[in-house]
């Protein structure tokens, strides 16, 4: 029962945080006064001295998609330069050389697509300047990006027989300035007062309570005898030669609590260690876990409401929401009641999973203080937003547990998404459903005033299609490429669900992982890279032109003939076309790998 | 052409201040305040008594002396840290098995054979999830108030104490959930364990 408390909790704690900040956004995205004007305006208006930018410069769709993409190119080749060369840098107290080309464009490609694909370590393989210089600047730049898109095309809504559709600088230091820097300065020191760190010291070490022996070759002696004065280990009373007694352990540091922030505000994911949010330093209880958790989906779900309020139509933003909604709450019933369940392997004889004075439930890969409620939101969380943190190993997930969280990446990730890009997507979803549903009762399809034609369709549709797109053709290449065999860390079904979750992930922007896949090789990375700028940037320039095009069209008043776009009608018909679209596109790939394992188990 | 001509240094300047402003501006102002206001969190919650540096409160190590209680599984790494002088340290890293496969099946059937083992009073109990299970971090500090009552007679017994002052110990070192809701309550084992060897005060 208090389990299912935690879950509403979650939910409506969102809901209470999202709509003020949606009303604070759409001020932001029109210049109006808030109650931060009084210090952030004067430090915006020096920033636009400093870059000779015009307040009210209008950019039309051609221009200001020119500007993104320049803007993101130049973040890319910076992120790719500063890994390969961080060995020479300073801000490297480890002493970790550079990082090999193939890895350093992946993780640029990554971090520059607000996907944050971890085919790297962070605490092994990057230096505190590329965390700090490289990776959190781009989670800040790449998540307003995404907003300021969507700026574009609410104002392509808005405005009448226009050409401008603002000035893309202008947005995204507003973004910046107005709402991802307060808004993380307050989370990352929430994080630090929970217990994660933030220094700028090397990594320290700690002793053992008990020493840990090994042998020569590196494999760890169970059952040894360590004598540590004479520093000799004896397994069964044999002496082994050249065995090393580890006596300290590794304890990572560094500036993690303000990359955090970021990573989980602006759905980017991008882990400051390896293993993410599931990190005992990064992630350390449950009231780090709340903020974390609430932050993922705290800009998106506030982007509908923004929405709702700058097309002076509250209920619309209201009914997207609902959409998204509806779709969230499903999956996360399904994950929650398949994670307490468990597997029949796991449930053996002699195991205890009930939920007496414990989680219960498949604990594999998940942490204690997280148990199963806390876990299963998270990964419902981080996979509708294209966010792509964990707190749990979704690899070790029950079969269907598994195929929900790769489901909702597959859906486009237009629940939620990501910052700004998910809900523009929705959008392109929201102008097919109008399209499709006017044909049926044979009216002109409108959304919000404007007529949807040809021009907007073609767009819509491959805005929607590029998801499904990267991830089938690029998991149909890698499937019969044989080098990848050796990356799987699981056989049969489980292995190419890997596969597919590595695709499914960087062609949604997600960046989460079946993370026992060795994604961290020459044709992987290339290739997921490629993945990820594709699957980005695509949908970038087709929501452009929509908006260009819309902003150049006459309004028109609604009239009898008007389908509403606002009701539960229009709410069910839009879930039902982007379940069909993402369902359609995956039945068969789903049913090699999650559904195989399923039913093998159940049969 | 022109439109790139004209966009590309204008890019390039505002990609060089948010790099100041975000990369060095807000993760310095945030370090500040960090060390300010939290210098242990901010450092890592690290245990030290009488200058030496026992374990990090916050990351799971390995225990396997029956006077010792036990965590989670673990996952060790020993191949991929090393300290200035060139020995191994250890660290850890989750499994990312399938918890559906008949290999994982044989696998727990081992992990809860040896625990009976070891855990002789305990007799035929079912042993609670989260001491056959490797962690998400594989770090994990923590186990299930279960998992902690599941040891107590044999840490009592190889420590030479009644099971209640071994309960006692566990209490104190029991979190409760946040706000009496979120997460789940958690013994951290190394305090424990510390408190049993008498390293920290019980």
């Amino acid at each position: 029962m208090s389990s299912v408390i935690q879950y509403i909790l979650y939910l409506v704690v969102l809901i209470a945080l999202a709509i003020p900040l949606g009303a604070y956004i759409k001020k932001v995205m029109n210049g109006e006064k808030t109650f931060l004007s009084k210090i952030l305006t004067p430090c915006e208006d020096a920033v636009y001295k400093v870059m000779r930018v015009k307040k009210d410069e209008q950019m039309n769709w051609k221009k200001y998609a020119v500007s993104v993409l320049i803007f993101s190119g130049i973040g890319l080749v910076f992120l790719f330069l500063l890994q390969l060369l961080q060995g020479v840098l300073p801000g490297n107290p480890q002493g970790l050389s550079g990082v090999k080309w193939d890895l350093s464009f992946n993780t640029a490609a990554s971090f520059v697509t607000n996907t944050n694909w971890q085919a790297y370590s962070g605490e092994s393989t990057l230096s505190y300047l590329t965390q700090a210089l490289g990776l959190t600047v781009q989670n800040f730049v790449s998540a307003a990006t995404g907003i300021a898109v969507l700026f574009a095309l609410i104002r392509g809504f808005i405005k009448v027989k226009a050409d401008g559709l603002g000035s893309f600088w202008v947005d995204i230091t507003r973004i910046i300035i107005h709402i991802l820097i307060p808004l993380n300065l307050v989370i990352s020191l929430c994080l630090v007062g929970g217990g994660v760190i933030q220094n700028l010291k090397g990594a320290e070490t700690v002793s053992l309570v008990e020493p840990i022996a090994v042998s020569a070759d590196g494999e760890i002696l169970e059952n040894a005898e360590i004598d540590l004065d004479t520093n000799t280990v004896t397994v069964d009373g044999k002496k082994i030669e050249d065995a090393e007694i580890v006596t300290e352990q590794f304890v990572p540091m560094g500036p993690a609590a303000s990359q955090v922030a970021i990573k989980q505000s602006g759905t980017n994911g991008g882990g400051y260690m390896g293993v993410n949010s599931a990190h005992p330093l990064e992630n350390p209880n449950a009231f780090t876990n709340l903020i974390e958790m609430l932050s993922i989906l705290l800009i998106p779900a506030a982007l509908c409401f923004t929405f709702g309020k700058a097309v002076k139509n509250k209920k619309q933003g209201v009914a997207i929401f609902m959409a998204m909604f509806i779709c969230l709450v499903l999956a996360l019933g399904t994950i929650a009641v398949s994670e307490q369940v468990a597997t029949p392997q796991l449930a053996q004889d002699g195991v205890n999973i009930s939920m007496i004075d414990q989680a219960g439930g498949n604990m594999e890969g998940k942490e204690t203080r997280f148990g199963i409620a806390t876990s299963s939101t998270w990964a419902a969380f981080t996979t509708a937003a294209s966010n792509g943190s964990v707190n749990s190993m979704h690899d070790s997930y029950t079969p269907l547990g598994g195929m929900v969280t790769m489901l909702l990446m597959q859906l486009g990730e237009v629940i939620f998404g990501g910052v700004g890009c998910g809900l523009y997507g929705m959008l392109a979803f929201a102008i097919l459903t109008v399209f499709i549903a006017g044909l049926m009762v044979g009216r002109t399809p409108e959304f919000l005033g404007k007529k949807i034609e040809p021009y907007e369709m073609k767009w819509s549709v491959l805005v929607c299609l590029a998801t499904p797109i990267a991830i089938l053709i690029g998991s149909g290449i890698a499937a019969v490429v044989p080098s990848v065999a050796d990356s799987l860390n699981n056989g049969g079904a489980h292995g190419f669900s890997e596969l597919l979750y590595a695709y499914s992930s960087c062609g949604s922007n997600n960046g989460s992982a079946f993370a026992g896949f060795n994604a961290n090789t020459v044709f992987l990375n290339v290739s997921l890279g490629l993945v990820m700028l594709f699957a980005r940037f695509l949908p970038i320039i087709g929501t452009l032109a929509i908006a260009g095009s819309l902003a150049g069209k006459k309004k028109i008043a609604t009239s009898a003939g008007t389908l509403s776009t606002t009701n539960g009608m229009f709410v069910f018909l839009l879930i039902l076309i982007v379940l069909i679209i993402g369902a359609l596109s995956f039945f068969p790939a789903l049913a090699l790998g999650p559904l195989a394992e399923f039913f093998s188990n159940v049969i | 052409m022109k439109t790139l001509k004209n966009v590309l240094p204008r890019a390039a300047i505002i990609f060089l201040i948010f790099t100041l402003l975000c990369g060095v501006v807000y993760t310095g102002i945030v370090t500040g305040i960090a060390q300010l206001i939290f210098p242990d969190k901010a450092n890592g919650s690290i245990i030290e008594v009488d200058g030496k540096k026992y374990g990090c409160e916050l990351l799971g190590q390995q225990y396997t002396d029956d006077g010792h209680m036990w965590g989670r599984i673990m996952n060790i790494d020993v191949s991929t840290y090393k300290d200035e002088n060139g020995k191994t340290l250890m660290y850890a890293a989750p499994s990312n098995l399938s918890p559906a496969s008949e290999e994982y099946e044989a696998l727990v059937r081992e992990r809860v054979e040896k625990l009976r083992a070891a855990n002789p009073d305990m007799d035929e109990t079912a042993i609670p999830v989260d001491l056959v299970t490797c962690s998400g971090s594989g770090l994990d500090p923590h186990i299930s108030p279960a998992a902690a009552e599941y040891q107590v007679a044999r840490i009592a017994k190889a420590n030479n104490m009644t099971e209640d002052e071994v309960r006692e110990v566990i209490q104190k070192c029991t979190d409760g959930k946040f706000l009496g809701i979120f997460g789940e309550e958690t013994v951290n084992v190394l305090k424990v364990n510390l408190m049993l060897d008498g390293i920290l005060e019980k």
